[in-house]
């Protein structure tokens, strides 16, 4: 065997083209330098960014930490924390990539800065990121720790399978962040159409990157659904019948059905997809019978559901803020569960709407357009219930209430915006403009971002015991409503002037105005990045003044804020009898809270397992193995997995035991703390003598 | 009366009580992945059905399918949904080990010789024209059939894996819950197959 | 033996009884629901459409013997969320693979009539 046989086998379609700044090398004019610059100066973010991390935890010495308490935990809190990182991290990247398409087109009257196929290259991962990178692990982190917590229970019913679906999510996210370093990613944009994906067009490893990305999140999110469903129907404490549970946990239960049976058709889509590619099938080609109609069907079976997985957990988070930060019950608790699981239902049957224009009768759109505009109705109901929650409260206007004002009034905008769309005959003049653009953003900004930064300020000191700063968690939520506003309403202009979406650049004087507003609204969006980087910083410095160990800052109502902060590994040392919706402020109404247990004993955890980190590695790479043709590394990644489940099933020690003695020890010196700490009235929630323990409710009124 | 049921299923009952306890959540979840497979292959189905006549001028449906080996791979999926349900049977009633290992075997040889005649099927329609680079029709074979294919392969892997947990541990907790759950895999595998054998071979030949 | 056990016993048996005959009568049942369909596509000269029809009434019907017999699934007897899930699946798969054909059939009658059957 030559040499050059043996590198064509190691290095498969690997070459120096792969390189961000080889194009400019072989092109040296400014345009291509430019690009070069950008793809460089991320590509080696990316490699500082690993070896930065890298030398921190040797230097650190915390390389066995990482591993044993966090890699390879089961714990649901320590999980969710996690899906939580990848999410920030990517959001990140994600923002900082629309601050570019923003410039871009601000610059866009005759030109612009950016080559067609890197801007075709940010609005891609852009998309893909935002939607599975950010949004879903997000999602599925804060339900990951809260929901748990608030049923009563000690884990999820899979917690290995749970640290597995991560790995998945992690691994995609490896796989495109990797394709920074060597390139291209996709310019498909994040549903990925062919035949423009097909290899006919696009026989480079970019739409391979996006297919294994979005596949290894799909497999993750599906697993996820299934755990998530199981441990709400079998793991709930006694008396926490489905109606009295919080309303998070059932937007998580309608999430996770949604997950079960959404992401399927998305897994078909690409993975047929995938055959077209690698293995010359023709599904989805132009020639020899295929048929991009099953595409984008089947895409879209998948997609329209997937907006209604990632509002409702948000829905389910601003339940929990207006009431909580209202002082006041949830007002037609059982309207927004009903409302929620219509939503659910409803969201399996008007994917038709996402291609209204491909040609199909007026009858099927009439039919479709209905079905979308009924969603409305039961979105209005929650409206409506939010804002009576907080009629005649007592409204606090903490950081998770401003998200949460910011998203009642943006996202009725935007649902209106949705009403006009779902009508089939204004969608065919608005089709593929940036109206459309501007819609999904108001939706999805105000909805789920929103609804996921609301959750991480309400949280986070229930998670590290410690509040966040106010100061500049303020300035980000301000800056996160302004800077929408301005980034995405001139948006509809630009669309209603015909401007096509995913555009480089224009040759219309008249879009130019509202692409240097947007282009603006963009820069107050990356501080509200900033902001949020800040605040996190300050509040790291600022962890003992703001501590909260008593767990309880904002006078929650639910099983959650019972626990100390940080939760204990095992949850409750006793599992909780439930008697009534808002089981929490029940206690403290009644005088209960904080009680000792008559008696403790032993309880039994799930213990750590190596699984999940390895399905992380040998998912990752088999994926970048796919991309580039190394065929040897497919084949080895993939045993290794087929060993590691087998190797795991052989496994019968997976629980470990916490000794009766120990949950006392802890327990106790909790309660000690709890009697020690002084009670603060809400006027003092956002000072430091807020520890944790809210003065005792008077006549069922929040004091 | 006979006692409600825990879980879709042979419910192991009152004879393994930790087994039983065990088998609620885990079967549960298992079912509900099942439910979610099942989506899977309902939309290879509508797709196939779709593309019935996207032939791009090659072979169809009778000019590739057999009726024989057709009926041979059904009758050796279906005899197999039987056995294994003996196997469970006295998994259940505690037959012996003996009994369980037999018919677990019969089980798995009926498996493994209805995937070598699928194997051999699959040869036949290529070499008659019906690769998948040759037409929409074809792609939407290859993608549905071997599929199932595929999931009775992976089942089989699984049964060994549960047969040498047996040799080793004997009939704990851990392999009686992972028979019940593939039980229901592979009943579930029969079903799906009644769907291939129906639209796929006796549609396309009728 | 106590006499709640012996009771025990019995029930066990008359269960043990009841499981053996439904996997016999399940495997029974599937066996006369595919031989007909297999018999009649080999030697019958029922027109197309007919036998269609044939072939799929047998197979749906032998669906649900394999959920009662093997399966063991039975809608009295079913947990509540069992139950919601099967109901539910389906409801999915109807929709899913029911609007899939109902569109992609109609985009074919405007756009490729040979492509319909």
């Amino acid at each position: 065997m030559t040499l050059t046989h043996f590198l064509d086998i190691a290095l498969g379609r690997l070459d120096w083209n792969a390189l961000p700044f080889w194009d400019a090398i072989q092109t040296p004019d400014t345009l291509h330098i430019v690009n070069a610059a950008i793809v460089t100066a991320a590509a080696s973010l990316v490699v500082l960014g690993a070896l930065a991390v890298v030398v921190l935890l040797t230097r650190h010495g915390k390389w066995k930490v990482l591993w044993s308490e966090w890699l390879t935990s089961v714990d649901h809190k320590r999980i969710g924390i996690m899906f939580i990182v990848i999410a920030l991290v990517m959001l990140a990247r994600a923002i900082i990539e629309a601050v570019f398409m923003r410039t871009q087109q601000a610059f866009g009257l005759d030109g612009g800065f950016l080559l067609a196929e890197h801007f075709g290259e940010f609005f891609t991962t852009h998309g893909t990121i935002m939607i599975f990178f950010m949004a879903m692990p997000f999602l599925t982190g804060v339900i990951n720790y809260v929901m748990p917590l608030q049923i009563g229970a000690r884990d999820l019913s899979f917690p290995v399978m749970n640290s597995v679906s991560l790995g998945l999510t992690a691994a995609g996210a490896a796989i495109v962040m990797v394709s920074l370093v060597l390139t291209p990613f996709s310019t498909g944009g994040w549903s990925g159409y062919p035949p423009f994906t097909e290899s006919s067009f696009n026989p480079g490893a970019g739409v391979d990157y996006w297919i294994w990305a979005v596949t290894l999140s799909s497999i993750g999110s599906t697993m996820t659904g299934i755990n998530f469903a199981v441990t709400i129907y079998k793991e709930r404490a006694p008396g926490m019948h489905l109606f009295r549970m919080p309303l998070f946990c059932w937007t998580a239960l309608c999430t996770s059905i949604l997950m079960i049976f959404a992401m399927p058709p998305l897994t078909v889509a690409t993975a047929l997809l995938a055959l077209d590619r690698y293995l010359d099938f023709h599904f989805f080609t132009q020639d020899l019978g295929g048929d991009m109609m099953n595409y984008v069907n089947m895409f879209w079976l998948f997609g329209h559901p997937e907006v209604y997985i990632l509002i409702l957990p948000a829905f389910g988070v601003f339940s929990e803020v207006f009431s909580t930060f209202s002082g006041k019950r949830l007002y037609g608790y059982t309207g927004l569960v009903i409302a929620t699981m219509v939503i659910a239902v409803l969201s399996f049957t008007v994917w038709l709407h996402h291609f209204f224009t491909m040609g199909q009768s007026p009858n099927v759109n009439v039919v479709f357009g209905i079905a979308t505009m009924l969603i409305g109705v039961p979105t209005g109901v929650k409206v409506y219930d939010w804002m009576l929650t907080m009629f005649r409260g007592r409204v606090r206007v903490t950081i998770p209430m401003v998200y949460a004002l910011g998203f009642i009034t943006l996202f009725v905008l935007g649902g209106l915006t949705g009403i006009l769309l779902a009508n089939p005959s204004i969608d065919y003049q608005v089709h593929n403009t940036l109206f459309l653009v501007a819609h999904f953003h108001n939706m999805l900004v105000p909805g789920l971002l929103f609804g996921m930064l609301a959750a991480y300020n309400m949280w986070f000191p229930k998670a590290f015991g410690f509040r966040l700063e106010e100061r500049w968690g303020y300035r980000a939520a301000y800056a996160w409503i302004v800077g929408f506003i301005l980034a995405f309403f001139p948006l509809y202009a630009l669309g209603l002037l015909g401007m096509p979406r995913r555009t480089v650049s224009f040759v219309e004087p008249a879009y130019l105005p509202w692409t240097i507003i947007a282009g603006f609204g963009a820069l107050v969006i990356l501080f509200a990045l900033f902001s949020l980087a800040m605040q996190l910083w300050l509040s790291l410095r600022q962890r003992h003044a703001n501590r909260v160990p008593v767990g309880d800052p904002w006078d929650g109502r639910s099983l959650e804020w019972a626990t100390p902060a940080p939760v204990p590994e095992y949850n409750f040392p006793v599992i909780p009898e439930v008697f009534s919706r808002d089981a929490f402020m029940r206690e403290k109404d009644l005088g209960q809270a904080y009680q000792r247990p008559a008696e403790y004993r032993d309880i039994t955890m799930p213990a750590n397992s190596a699984l999940g980190p390895i399905l992380t590695a040998t998912g990752f790479l088999m994926a970048f193995g796919l991309v580039w043709y190394l065929w040897w590394l497919v084949l080895l990644a993939g045993g290794v997995s087929i060993a590691a489940l087998i190797a795991r099933s052989f496994v019968r020690k997976t629980t470990r035991i916490i000794s009766a003695a120990e949950v006392r020890e802890t327990h106790e010196a909790w309660l000690r703390q709890v009697a020690e700490t002084r009670a603060v009235k809400r006027d003092q929630e956002r000072d430091t003598s807020n520890r944790g323990l809210p003065a005792a409710p008077v006549s069922g009124a929040v004091q | 009366m006979t006692t409600p049921s825990r879980h879709p299923g042979l419910n192991l009952g009152r004879a393994h009580p930790e087994a039983h306890h065990a088998c609620e959540g885990l079967v549960f979840g298992f079912w509900v992945f099942m439910m979610s497979d099942l989506i899977i292959f309902g939309l290879l189905f509508a797709n196939y059905v779709t593309q019935l006549d996207a032939l791009a001028g090659g072979p169809g449906p009778k000019d590739l399918f057999e009726m024989k080996s057709a009926f041979i791979e059904t009758m050796l999926l279906l005899t197999s949904s039987f056995t294994y349900g003996m196997a469970a049977y006295c998994l259940k009633y505690r037959n012996g080990r003996g009994a369980l290992l037999f018919w677990l075997v019969v089980t798995l040889a009926l498996g493994l010789s209805f995937i070598g005649f699928e194997l051999h099927d699959f040869r036949v329609t290529i070499d008659k024209g019906g690769a998948p680079s040759q037409s929409g029709f074809a792609s939407a074979f290859f993608g549905l059939v071997p599929l199932h294919g595929l999931h009775v392969a992976t089942a089989c892997l699984w049964m060994i894996v549960l047969i040498v947990q047996m040799l080793v541990y004997g009939l704990d907790t851990g392999v009686k819950t992972g028979l019940v759950r593939l039980g229901l895999l592979w009943h579930f595998l029969d079903i799906v197959w009644i769907g291939i054998f129906s639209l796929v071979y006796l549609g396309g030949l009728a | 033996m106590s006499e709640t056990q012996r009771q025990s016993g019995v029930v066990d048996d008359k269960e043990r009884r009841r499981e053996l005959g439904s996997y016999l009568w399940g495997y029974g049942l599937a066996l006369a629901l595919t031989l007909p369909p297999f018999a009649l596509v080999a030697w019958s000269d029922w027109p197309r459409v007919t036998l269609l029809w044939a072939i799929g009434l047998c197979a749906l019907v032998q669906v649900v013997v394999h959920f009662r017999f093997f399966l063991h699934i039975s809608l009295a007897r079913q947990k509540r969320e069992d139950l919601h899930l099967i109901l539910f699946s389906t409801l999915i798969l109807i929709l899913m693979a029911g609007g899939t054909l109902w569109i992609i059939f109609n985009l074919y009658g405007r756009m490729a009539p040979a492509m319909l059957p």
